[in-house]
């Protein structure tokens, strides 16, 4: 029965996960896609998949999470980083064909795109 | 929207909006009676009696941020565009339903697209929310609950890196079982 066998794959991957220390709950990175009505409208949904696709073919193990509408419409697609003890980065207009050049100059240079950031919070 | 699944997306958002611990979503493909239902059922604050009237009105939002509230009105204009409809319940509190009904082969019903990124996005979502799934294709279904997966996987959350893989392939898996390879 395929469910029963899915739920299955799961049970071994919580063993898999809780033996593995340095697969911690606590990746360090974070992105953070915005997904109101704004956020669809403009595209958000693809974002959201180039940044999977991209962290699938680099190979990176970062946490992706959805949120709703912040509030700055005009600049959706939103995307924030964030990275243990760095501030956290809010990107506009990440439409699908920038998350490549982003996550090359953020996540692996370890750099800010610095004319894509709508947005800054240092950590406290 | 140019795809169903962008709209379906949008309600689930509100769902969470609304503070909802729990969605049922429900899509019915039915050839022999030519009809294509789609039910978001959640149990958050949900709407009034007031509210609920004023829920076509593109210009009414309960949004603080701007003055337009799209996602409603867009949805019911497509449905009705296919000899269907779009109707919102509520009890609040206890449980708002959105019934969204589309004549099947209609010219102008739009695909229902990428429902997989759709479902990832809220499973994805910070917002913690249960997601209850059944899509059924005349006589074929895929169904899941996330809330059988997060006791399969202890503490481990369903956003983790390794969890989120093993999704990915579990949802593809599963529309290949409901489509084959064709495509809506």
């Amino acid at each position: 029965m395929p469910r029963l066998k899915s739920l299955d794959d799961l049970r071994r991957l919580r063993e898999q996960v809780q033996k593995d220390i340095t697969t911690r709950t606590e990746t360090g990175t974070t992105i953070i896609v915005g997904m109101g009505t704004c956020g669809i409208a403009a595209g958000a949904r693809e974002t959201m998949n180039a940044i999977l696709r991209e962290l699938r073919t680099r190979e990176i193990e970062a946490h992706v999470a959805t949120v709703g509408c912040i509030g700055m419409c005009s600049y959706e697609p939103l995307v924030d980083v964030e990275q243990a003890g760095k501030p956290r980065i809010t990107y506009g207009n990440v439409t699908a064909e920038k998350v490549p050049r982003l996550i090359e100059t953020h996540l692996i240079s370890g750099g800010v795109v610095e004319e894509w950031v709508v947005g800054r919070l240092p950590r406290e | 929207m140019e795809e169903l699944s962008l709209h379906v997306l949008d309600l689930m958002e509100n769902c969470l909006e609304a503070g909802a611990s729990r969605i049922d979503l429900e899509i019915i493909e039915d050839s022999a009676r030519n009809r294509l239902t789609i039910r978001v059922r959640d149990d958050g604050r949900g709407v009034d009696e007031e509210t609920l009237k004023r829920m076509d009105d593109p210009f009414f939002t309960t949004r603080t941020t701007r003055h337009i509230g799209l996602g409603i009105p867009l949805f019911k204009a497509a449905a009705r565009q296919c000899n269907g409809d779009l109707v919102v319940t509520s009890q609040p509190g206890v449980a708002t339903e959105v019934l969204v009904e589309f004549e099947r082969d209609h010219i102008d019903r739009a695909p229902l697209g990428d429902i997989k990124s759709t479902l990832l996005s809220v499973i994805l979502s910070r917002r913690r929310c249960d997601l209850h799934y059944v899509h059924r294709v005349d006589n074929r279904v895929f169904e899941f609950d996330t809330e059988e997966m997060r006791r399969a996987l202890g503490g481990i959350p369903l956003g983790h890196p390794r969890v989120r893989a093993w999704l990915e392939d579990f949802l593809a898996a599963g529309y290949v079982g409901l489509y084959g390879n064709r495509f809506d």
